[in-house]
């Protein structure tokens, strides 16, 4: 099966007058039709700014320097065709057309990313209509159709709300409805569920699997919380510092982690079942600061296995290491 | 909302109250009163008043009574429409001011009218297209615009065009027209005169709202729901036009709070300079000539048209901001 | 910070946007330990006012702001100095002698000098008509004698910065900024007036701060009803309109009043509308600051209000205050010259930037001779550097607040 978006190569920097942050650099991964992609890391990993290079929404001083996003555009008759998104012009017609449409985003702060002073009904009515032929009032009618989707109690009531005026969970199933207002081919999930708590997170989650398996679409699942990623996703891929450390389906890299970083992170999970009074394990040092990056591979400085002369030295390269699972590491060179 | 304009309009008598008291406080500050300057101008010329003569003055104003007898007597001539007579221009107040308060308000809205109708679109392109050549030099007008006093452009202006063409740009009408009644050339002429000084006055405000805008814009723009419009695919235009300049604006309403006093009290100072028949130059006379009745009413129609450009903000914010509105 | 080029922009929050990126302010301070700093303990104990010099030293356009307010404070300490002739001084046969341009170079070596003028009456329109005398040159001398002044009431010289050579003033004048009206030179009157305008806007925004401190500091630290009719007092006061109300209050001062008390009446005047501002803000600062853990840590350990207020309270905001104040005395600063240029605020004798401005407000004069406009550039000079250096110290106290 061709995959629905192949990231290759990609490299975003920020040029600032402090010096250039290599905020991803040198991204690799494939989603399919279909799949549940999890990109997991730490703050500062580059998660973000790596789905927000392949939208194209790095804004100055930011830039796509290097690299192939090529995403399998569907137009109106269902032809297909690959085009490269990194060589847009990122204010361009085309890559609108694609956004919102084929590619839609669920931002982290529902509560910011709804405009504060215009209603829910006309943000979503607008997402409708700026990628659909319809009118007025049909582009109404599919916006309250999406909100019953979500399970937002009352839609047509809420289309007259302001995003202030919901719950946490609410306002991000209004958020996920405006979304799938197209019915895109990928979604975007930018953290969907760090700003609410616990238990409206749960059913959010569910939500975002029940319409994935309705619509068939693909995702993108950013986090930093392993646990999320265990329920939701069917194949993983582990960031440090702008780089990929490992890839794989989510069952590999939970029980057979290779890269040194994905077995520290796992081990830093606290467990029940770990005898009580252990010491929870950790992950040596912190984050290297964004404009001093280690050379060679970036984990080498907190890495168990770093071997001096080899680590510091070159950079590795993502290279599979069997039918499933990839990894930069010398390890297994 | 209503109630949220009524509210607002109950506070109105409180505030008029206390700035007539702070109005009559003002007429009372001189020392002496009016009698006394107008028997020094007598005797000035060389004739003089005998004793009698300046009680009966004094009596015929009031003047003989105790202070609150007199605060309630001038507030309650006011309300009945009656606002006493200039002792300098020998004239009812009322019809003084008539016309000069219609220019003054006229004057007002074309300065705001410029002003707003310049800032806005010169603080949505500095942010938009920040650190940019025209994003300086906006900057630069901006500081200048701030630095320079009014009465220096007005009397630059004056100036230039005194000395490099020959006309004097004094006054709202061409001399024709001065005393004539009103009619629609009258009012063209008018139109014709009123958008120096309104440009002259507007410069000031420009440069601030201008500079709140950019500064406003530049916080909206980073805020997340405007990538969220971006990312369903709008032109960076229209989104920009939709969302971050509408949520921009509101704080800039509130600007008018200050502002439209700022204009019509700001506009004293050039309405002297270029001698325009606006209620200003006549405030100066009337302290100069300690003519303090009318000075005191001139104080108070300030207040009041500073009150209400305040209610004017108010209301505006809350029919611009639905947060606002919910609150109230 | 990052260099910030447009004085008074906000730092740039673009960067803040992506979560991811969130380490980068922490990357800023690290930047300045880099640069600033070979000890980079030194920025874990530096105090408030150091690490908001660090960042005002960034900001090129504030500091040469900086630079032309310190030269404003030489001259408001010594006008006497940099004047050349007696300021009060009026030559009948002098008036409105244009200005006298000052050449450095005579025959291609540095020594200044100006070219004599002649006037003439015109037998027409009866006017002094003045012109060059290319014949004539006057050398320009530094540290060159002149009338007698003294210095900060301390004692007298008669040293000043330029000048003719000894005893040659009256005789071969140099009219920097030409004459006015009365023959009185326009340079001199000018740096006297500098000293009068500058002092008064200092003088009223000291005690603007005085009081905006004290009320706003009861108010916001308080609360209650203290708080409620301080609020209702600078709401009011807000609401006033300010000009016509300085002008009634100036214009009710009693015309036998001296200089001084007319000085310090409108010190007081400008001072008691444009505290409300600084109230407000200061309110806002204790009310915010009132939550704050450090705050009730110092109660708990039993300080007392006092030492809370001066000791745990007040260094955390010194520095918006005096970002605060530098930008309310060019408030203050227009507002005196407008006031004496409407002739209700100080009259002559006393010389101020409103009072020489007076002089421009009849168009004939102005159009004969334009140099009367120029005490209005000092103005505008005055104000711009001001404005710049109070924005760019507030950017420096408080880079976050955008």
């Amino acid at each position: 099966m061709e995959p629905l978006l192949s990231v290759r190569g990609l490299k975003t920097y920020f040029y600032l007058d402090e010096g250039t942050v290599k905020a991803v650099d040198g991204v690799d991964f494939d989603v399919f039709p279909g799949q549940i992609v999890g990109i997991v890391g730490e703050s500062g990993c580059g998660k973000s700014v790596t789905i927000k290079s392949v939208l194209r929404l790095i804004q100055n001083p930011g830039r796509v320097v290097e690299g192939e996003i090529l995403f399998r555009h569907q137009d109106e008759d269902g032809r297909e065709k690959t085009i490269d998104l990194a060589q847009l012009d990122p204010h361009g017609k085309a890559i609108r057309s694609i956004r919102g449409a084929e590619i839609a985003l669920i931002p982290q702060e529902p509560m910011a990313s709804f405009s504060p002073v215009h209603t829910i009904g006309d943000q979503i009515m607008e997402a409708v209509l700026l990628h659909q032929d319809v009118s007025k009032e049909e582009a109404r009618r599919i916006s309250i159709e999406r909100l019953h989707e979500v399970g937002m109690p009352n839609p047509e009531q809420r289309m007259k709300a302001y995003s202030w005026e919901l719950s946490g969970g609410l306002r991000q199933r209004a958020m996920i409805a405006m979304s799938l207002a197209c019915n895109p081919r990928l979604l975007i999930a930018d953290e969907p569920t760090t700003a609410i708590d616990v238990t409206t997170q749960a059913q959010v989650l569910r939500l975002l699997l029940d319409l994935q398996e309705q619509h068939n679409m693909a995702v993108i699942f950013i986090t930093h919380d392993l646990g999320v990623i265990a329920q939701i996703a069917d194949f993983v891929v582990v960031m440090y510092l702008g780089r990929v450390m490992e890839t794989g389906p989510v069952e590999d890299i939970f029980f057979h982690p290779q890269h040194p970083y994905t077995k520290a992170l796992l081990e830093s999970i606290p467990s029940i079942y770990a005898p009580a009074g252990e010491r929870l394990p950790t992950i040596e040092g912190s984050i290297p600061h964004p404009f001093s990056r280690p050379s060679g591979c970036p984990f080498y400085p907190r890495c168990k296995a770093f071997m001096p002369g080899v680590c510091n030295t070159s950079t590795p390269q993502l290279k599979p290491i069997n039918d499933r699972q990839a990894v930069s590491c010398f390890l297994y060179d | 909302m209503t109630q949220y304009i009524i509210k607002r309009l109950l506070l109105l008598p409180l505030l008029l109250f206390i700035f007539s008291v702070f109005a009559f406080f003002i007429i009372q500050a001189p020392p002496g009163d009016f009698v006394t300057s107008y028997i020094a101008e007598l005797a000035a010329s060389g004739s003089s008043m005998d004793q009698a003569q300046v009680e009966a003055l004094r009596e015929q104003y009031g003047l003989d009574q105790p202070m609150i007898v007199q605060y309630f007597r001038w507030v309650g001539g006011m309300l009945r429409g009656n606002f006493g007579v200039s002792l300098d221009w020998k004239r009812p107040i009322m019809e003084l001011i008539k016309e000069r308060l219609l220019l003054t308000v006229l004057l007002g809205a074309m300065t705001f009218i410029i002003s707003w109708s310049l800032a806005i679109p010169i603080g949505i392109i500095s942010a938009t297209k920040k650190y940019s050549f025209i994003d300086y030099f906006f900057t630069v007008f901006n500081y200048m615009g701030v630095a320079t006093p009014t009465f220096m452009t007005a009397l630059i202006l004056m100036w230039l065009a005194y000395s490099y063409f020959g006309v004097s740009v004094t006054g709202l009408f061409s001399p024709e027209y001065v005393d004539a009644p009103w009619s629609l050339a009258r009012a063209m002429d008018l139109l014709k005169h009123l958008w120096l000084p309104a440009l002259i006055l507007a410069l000031d405000g420009t440069a601030r709202l201008a500079r709140v805008m950019r500064a406003n814009l530049l916080d909206e723009l980073n805020k997340p729901y405007v990538e969220m419009a971006r990312a369903k695919g709008m032109s960076e235009w229209r989104l920009v036009l939709k969302y971050p300049v509408h949520l921009a604006i509101n704080p800039l309403v509130s600007t008018i709070g200050w502002y439209l006093p700022m204009l019509f009290s700001g506009s004293v100072i050039v309405a002297t300079v270029l001698n325009l028949p606006t209620i200003g130059p006549l405030l100066l006379r009337s302290l100069t000539n300690q003519d303090m009745f009318l000075a005191g009413v001139i104080v108070l129609i300030y207040c009041f048209l500073a009150i209400i450009g305040t209610l004017i903000s108010d209301v505006l914010l809350a029919w611009l901001d639905p947060r606002i509105r919910m609150e109230a | 910070m990052r260099d910030n080029p447009i004085p008074g922009s906000e730092p740039d929050a673009q960067d803040e946007r992506f979560e991811d990126l969130t380490a980068l302010s922490a990357g800023n301070q690290a930047r300045i330990r880099e640069e600033e700093l070979e000890d980079t303990a030194a920025i874990h104990v530096a105090p408030n006012w150091k690490l908001t010099w660090w960042r005002f030293k960034k900001h090129r356009l504030a500091l040469g702001s900086g630079l032309v307010v310190i030269f404003l404070a030489l001259i408001v300490l010594f006008p006497g100095f940099f004047s050349t002739m007696d300021p009060q001084k009026s030559r009948a046969q002098q008036s409105f002698v244009p200005v006298q341009r000052v050449h450095f170079f005579d025959e291609g070596a540095f020594r200044p000098f100006v070219y004599g003028i002649v006037g003439k009456r015109n037998p027409e329109t009866l006017r002094m008509e003045w012109r060059i005398d290319e014949e004539k040159k006057i050398p320009v001398r530094f540290f060159a004698r002149g009338f007698e002044y003294d210095v900060l009431g301390l004692f007298a010289t008669d040293i000043h910065l330029v000048g003719v050579k000894e005893g040659d003033i009256e005789e071969d004048p140099i009219y920097l900024l030409g004459t006015d009206r009365l023959g009185r030179d326009q340079w001199s009157r000018l740096m006297y007036g500098t000293r009068v305008s500058v002092t008064i806007g200092l003088i009223s925004v000291f005690i603007s701060v005085f009081l905006g401190v004290l009320l706003g500091g009861i108010s916001g630290y308080f609360g209650g009803i203290p708080d409620l009719i301080i609020q209702r007092m600078i709401e009011i006061l807000q609401s006033l309109p300010a000009i016509p109300i300085w002008m009634a209050l100036t214009a009710a001062m009693p015309r036998d009043w001296s200089v001084e008390q007319t000085y310090f009446a409108i010190t007081l005047i400008l001072a008691l509308i444009g505290w409300t501002t600084l109230g407000r803000e200061v309110r806002g600062r204790f009310l915010v600051l009132r939550e704050e853990d450090f705050v009730m840590a110092a109660k708990l350990s039993g300080a007392s209000q006092k030492r809370i207020i001066f000791r745990h309270m007040v260094p955390t905001f010194y520095s918006h205050i005096i970002a605060a104040a530098t930008l309310a005395v060019p408030v203050m600063i227009i507002s005196e010259t407008f006031l004496s240029f409407l002739g209700l605020g100080l009259r002559p004798p006393a010389i101020s930037w409103g009072v020489l401005l007076q002089e421009a407000q009849n168009l004939q004069s102005v159009a004969l001779a334009p140099w009367l406009l120029l005490p209005g550039v000092a103005v505008i000079i005055t104000v711009l550097a001001l404005n710049i250096l109070g924005d760019g110290l507030r950017d420096a106290a408080d880079p976050y607040s955008h």
